[in-house]
Order: structure tokens, then sequence, then C-alpha cells
């Protein structure tokens, strides 16, 4: 049972995390490789606003989440609007060289040692017993809940509402729906600051569940490959990419080696970009834009 | 009107022919400078000067192996920095198991990099773009991996040692005798690069970079050369991460981190995508830029007690420079470079940027 329960919460963190790479990818087609870093800072800024805003863990949560969607857009608007259509391998190497510089700039405000958030902001992280023989901490079942939330919600907002649909026109045919009067920019604009704003979530959750320091980068980039295993341009499949990654990852770390847990979704997708390169549920056009 | 053009590329071939002793006659005169100064060099400076340029020489051979992936064949690659580590590998497994010396070791680090090439262009054959980037930046995990499996299972928990190769009887050791060594084995580099470029494979190369389904209909077999690009420039990575275990006399996989791909990334960025001169100037910037900023830092009084902090400061002024030519100068120093030759010259020569 445990096991079970240890899946679904990495499964939860992975899923919460890759669905900013899926929004970005599906509506721009760049690959955002600075997401880790976005997320790293999601948690340093509730660091930032508990300890100089406000002492309320609440208020502190709500600020930091709304600091990260202006980021970014900040990041947009400053940096990948000029990328956004330029060849994959610039927007790429772009993505890369704002997550160093992110990782950096991080390291020199926050100083690379450990924070325990949660006895920082003041907030109590007990494990709770929900069925005989299986723990679950308090913070890991707020992020499962919270995955199924921002899940649930991103599919009703592309699914029905105006800006959702004008979101998916944009990943479809960027140049019909520009000839629609889509405004691009604002669309393009919308993803990155729900990635950001979901990211920084996980970065929030993960940093109060355990300790906050820059090597969380690795979780980021460790989710990266959910999302490309489900296909990089569908949201369900970033849930059932996250869950067979966790699944192999907690195997793994149950039966083999410890020490694999970080090869493993790495091996995984390995396996999945030679059998099914466009992923469980992607797409198969993406291939053929170059 | 195709014949009107003609005549004027023409026209413009025959001008800039005309021109060419004239920069001929110059020339030479700056390379045997630049010989002299590369020659005397290590007599004149200190100790850590001579270490530094044998630093950037190693990551010429590097930044030049990648810029020829990535630059001239178009393949990306986040994984060099799993290949540098292979290399490395080889050499210290071979040691530390069979003490073998440096001609047995260097080859095999070649081979080496060649299999693992092979397998990290496999890949290529599906995939394209992004999904090739991605799958070499598992690569780079996987092999990683394996040398941190290495050391834990002979529990050389900090690193591997080896001793100095000898050469001729007496053991490399001094900081002059690399830089000779390591100076030969980035040049002999260079005119690989270079003549290979010159060659009908550099030329499919280009061709594969350019456009892949206009190259595979003028015939050019699209999976071989795909798959010598990376072989080349594998086993040439390969090589490098070999020099650097003996130059350093230590292996270990952190020095093999993601950080290290970036920077030969930011190496060919920052010295001009597709341009071999580009990877040396670029491999020399990324080299020298840490010590750079380090010495600034230093240089204003009562910043000894932020000297913790430099590395971060580091991380992030090299995220900014690469951010800086990606955005705004695509063709690198040897862009600029060319600018300003372009403008100071006397005769002006053709705008176009050589590759």
């Amino acid at each position: 049972m445990q096991i079970a329960v240890n899946i679904v919460v990495l499964a939860s963190i992975y899923a919460l995390i890759s669905c900013g790479y899926v929004l970005i990818y599906r509506v721009s087609r760049v690959l955002n490789l600075a997401h880790g870093e976005l997320m790293l800072l999601g948690a340093y800024l509730l660091l930032a606003t508990s300890s100089r805003i406000t002492p309320n863990p609440i208020v502190a949560i709500l600020l930091a989440a709304l600091l990260s969607v202006i980021v970014g857009i900040l990041v947009y608007l400053l940096l990948m609007r000029k990328m956004t259509g330029e060849s994959v391998l610039a927007a790429v190497l772009t993505t890369i060289a704002f997550g160093i510089f992110l990782r950096g700039l991080m390291t020199l405000i926050w100083s690379p040692q450990q924070f325990d958030v949660a006895r920082l902001i003041g907030i109590a992280n007990p494990a709770l017993e929900i069925i005989p023989g299986a723990r679950i901490s308090l913070m890991s079942a707020t992020l499962v809940v919270v995955t199924v939330i921002v899940y649930a919600v991103l599919f009703i907002f592309l699914r029905i509402t105006r800006w959702g649909m004008r979101m998916r026109a944009a990943g479809q045919n960027p140049l019909l729906a520009a000839q629609r009067g889509i405004e691009l920019h604002v669309v393009y604009a919308i993803a990155w600051c729900l990635s950001t704003f979901t990211g920084s979530a996980a970065g929030m959750l993960i940093a109060m569940d355990s300790r906050l320091d820059t090597t969380m980068v690795i979780i980021g980039l460790k989710a990266f490959p959910a999302a490309l295993v489900g296909g990089l341009d569908s949201l369900l499949g970033a849930i059932f990419g996250s869950l067979i990654i966790a699944a192999a990852e907690v195997w793994v770390i149950q039966t083999i080696n410890p020490l694999l847990a970080d090869v493993v979704p790495f091996l995984v997708l390995i396996a999945m970009l030679l059998i099914r390169p466009w992923g469980l549920f992607g797409t198969r056009e993406v291939l053929d834009r170059v | 009107m195709s014949d009107a053009g003609g005549s004027d590329k023409a026209e413009a071939v025959i001008v800039a022919r005309n021109r060419r002793p004239d920069v001929l006659r110059r020339l030479p005169l700056g390379r045997l400078i630049a010989v002299l100064v590369v020659l005397v060099f290590p007599l004149v400076a200190r100790p850590f000067q001579v270490d530094m340029a044998c630093q950037i020489f190693l990551a010429c051979i590097g930044s030049l192996s990648l810029a020829l992936l990535t630059g001239i064949a178009g393949q990306i690659s986040l994984g060099h920095a799993g290949l540098l580590a292979a290399g490395a590998f080889s050499v210290a497994i071979l040691y530390q198991e069979f003490h073998l010396p440096f001609w047995v070791t260097i080859p095999v680090a070649a081979v080496t990099g060649a299999l693992f090439g092979f397998c990290f262009g496999l890949p290529s054959l599906r995939l394209r773009g992004l999904y090739l980037a991605i799958s070499t930046l598992a690569l780079h995990f996987v092999v990683v991996y394996f040398g941190g499996e290495y050391e834990a299972m002979r529990s050389y928990s900090s690193g591997i040692v080896i001793d100095p190769p000898s050469l001729f009887g007496h053991a490399l050791q001094d900081g002059g005798a690399w830089y000779f060594v390591l100076l030969l084995a980035a040049a002999l580099a260079y005119l690989l690069c270079r003549n290979l470029l010159q060659s009908s494979t550099g030329r499919a190369w280009c061709a594969l970079r350019t456009n892949e389904t206009v190259a595979e209909t003028l015939g050019i077999p699209i999976a071989r050369y795909k798959l010598l690009a990376f072989v080349i420039s594998s086993s040439m990575t390969a090589v490098a991460g070999a020099l650097f275990a003996y130059f350093r006399g230590f292996v270990s996989v952190e020095a093999f981190s993601l950080y290290l791909s970036i920077q030969y990334i930011a190496m060919i960025i920052i010295g001009g995508m597709g341009s071999l001169r580009g990877a040396l100037l670029g491999a020399a910037f990324v080299i020298l830029m840490p010590y750079g900023i380090e010495g600034a830092v230093l240089s204003i009084p009562g910043s000894d007690q932020y000297a913790g902090g430099i590395f971060a400061l580091i991380y992030a002024t090299f995220g900014a420079v690469m951010i800086g030519f990606l955005m705004f100068e695509p063709l690198g120093l040897v862009g600029i470079w060319d600018r300003l030759i372009a403008k100071y010259s006397r005769h002006r020569p053709d705008r176009g940027i050589e590759p």
C-alpha cells in the first residue's frame, strides 16, 4: 500500500511540473528547459515573501504565486518573444542559458544553503495515516489535491473558455490563428504565465514537504521525461507519462538500486524515443516541424 | 534575369580574387607573430597562466568537435559532457585495472568515443532537432551514472587518481611540457576539422544542416553522414576527455555535470555557430571568463567575504552572456571580428561572413 501511495505522490509531483512543459510546447512549440529553475524560483519567492513581507503563510503563498505569474509574463515579454518562431535550436538554447542565469542569480541572492521552508513559514507537516499501513505527509496530500485541481481547471480552460480555444488554435496552426485575429503574443504570454504558475506551485509544495536548495532543479529535469513519454503536446499524456515514470522510479528504488533513481526517467525516455518518439498521446506531426 | 545575376556574381568573384593578393601579403606577418607568441608564451608566462592556456587547448578540442556536430552537421547534442566522461573513464579504468600506458589508453578512448557516438547517433536517424537534443541529454545521464557506479563499485569515493604518462622515458608533469602536447593536439584537431570541412564529407554535412530533405534528394546518404558526424565528433571528444584525465591526473564524475555540456554549447554559441575559428575563440572566452570575473570581483576592496558567491556570479554572467549572443549576435565573436575587419580594412571586402 505504501508503495502505491509513494507512486501517486511522485506522479503528482511530476504531473504538476510537466504540465508546464506541455503548455508552452503545445502553444508555441518551444521547449522550456528553464522550467526546473522557474519551479525553484517559486519556492525561493515563497521564502522571500514569508520572511520579508508577511508572516501569514497563506498570504505569503498567494503573494509568491502572484509574483511567479509576473515573472512568467516578464520572461515571455523580455526574452522569449524574440525567440519564439526562431529555429528550434535557438529557442531551446535560449531557455538553457536563461536557466543557468536564473540558477546563478538565485544562488547569489539566497546562498546555496538549505532551508527548512515549512518550519520557517510556520506550517506543520504531520504524517497522516489515510489507510492502515500507508502514510502520507500533509504537504504530499496537498500536492496530490492541487495537481488534480490544476489539471481539472486546465482541461476545462482549454476545452471551454474563449482564451483556451485560442490557445489550442495557436498551437495547431499559428499562421491561421493569427489570420483569424488571435493575438498570438497574448496567447503565448498566457501559456508562459500558466506554466510558471503551475511550476512554482509545485516548487513551493515540494520545498514545504522536504527542504529547499538548488539541487531541487533535478526534480524539474526529471519531470521532463514524463511530459515527453506522454506526448509533449498532450496534457492527458502528461498524467500517464508521470504515472509511468513514477512507477518505474519507485519500483527501481525498491528492487534494484536507489542510486539508479535519477537515471530511470531518462532510460524510460530513451526507450520511448526509440519506439514512439511522439509519445503516448502526442500528435505525430510535431516530428516534422523541425 | 538569371544571366544578369550570374555575371554580376562572376564579376564579384573576379574582383574578390584581385583583392586577394593584397590580403595575403599582409596575413603571413600577422600569423608569424601569432605563432611566435604562442611558442614563446610558456617560457615567459607564470605557471597558472600556462595552466590556463592548457585548459583552453583542451576546451578547443572539445568545442571543435561540437562545432563539427552541431554547427556544421546541424545535429544538436546536449550530451557532450557524457562523451568527455566516456573518454576520461576509459583511461581511468584501463589505467587502474590493467596499468596500460597512454599510447594504448588514448586510442581505446577514441574507439570508445566512436562507439558511444554511434549509440548517441542512432536516435538521430529517427529524430530531428528537439527530440535529438533530448535523447543526447538522456544519454548523458546514463553515461555519467555508469561512471559513478564504477567509482562506487571500486570504492574510489572521491575520484580516480591517474599518474602522469611518461613520454620518451620521463614523466609528463611539467606545465610547459603539457602546454606543447596539448597545443599539438588542438592543432591536429583543428587541421582534421578543417580538412573534413573542405572534403565532400563536410559539404554533405552542410547540406544536411541546411535542409535534410533537399540533401536526400541530392543523393546524399543521410543516415550514413549523420552517424559519421556523431562518430567522428564523439571520438574527438573522448580523446579530449582522455587528455583531460591525464592532464589533471584525476577523474571524478562530478567534473562531468550537465553544466559542462552547457559550457561547451556556450563556446560554440559565443564563438559563432558553424565556424571553426568561432569554436576556438569561444573556447578561450568560456575558459577565461570565470578567471576574469573572479579577478574583477576580488580587486574590489573588501570583497573577500563574498568570495563564496563568485561561482554563482559566474553562472549568472554565463547565462546572461549566452542570452546576449543568442539574441543580438547570432554570428558570435567571429561575426564581430569579421565585421571589425571589414570596417577597418582598406578595401572593405564583401560583407558576407565566411563559415
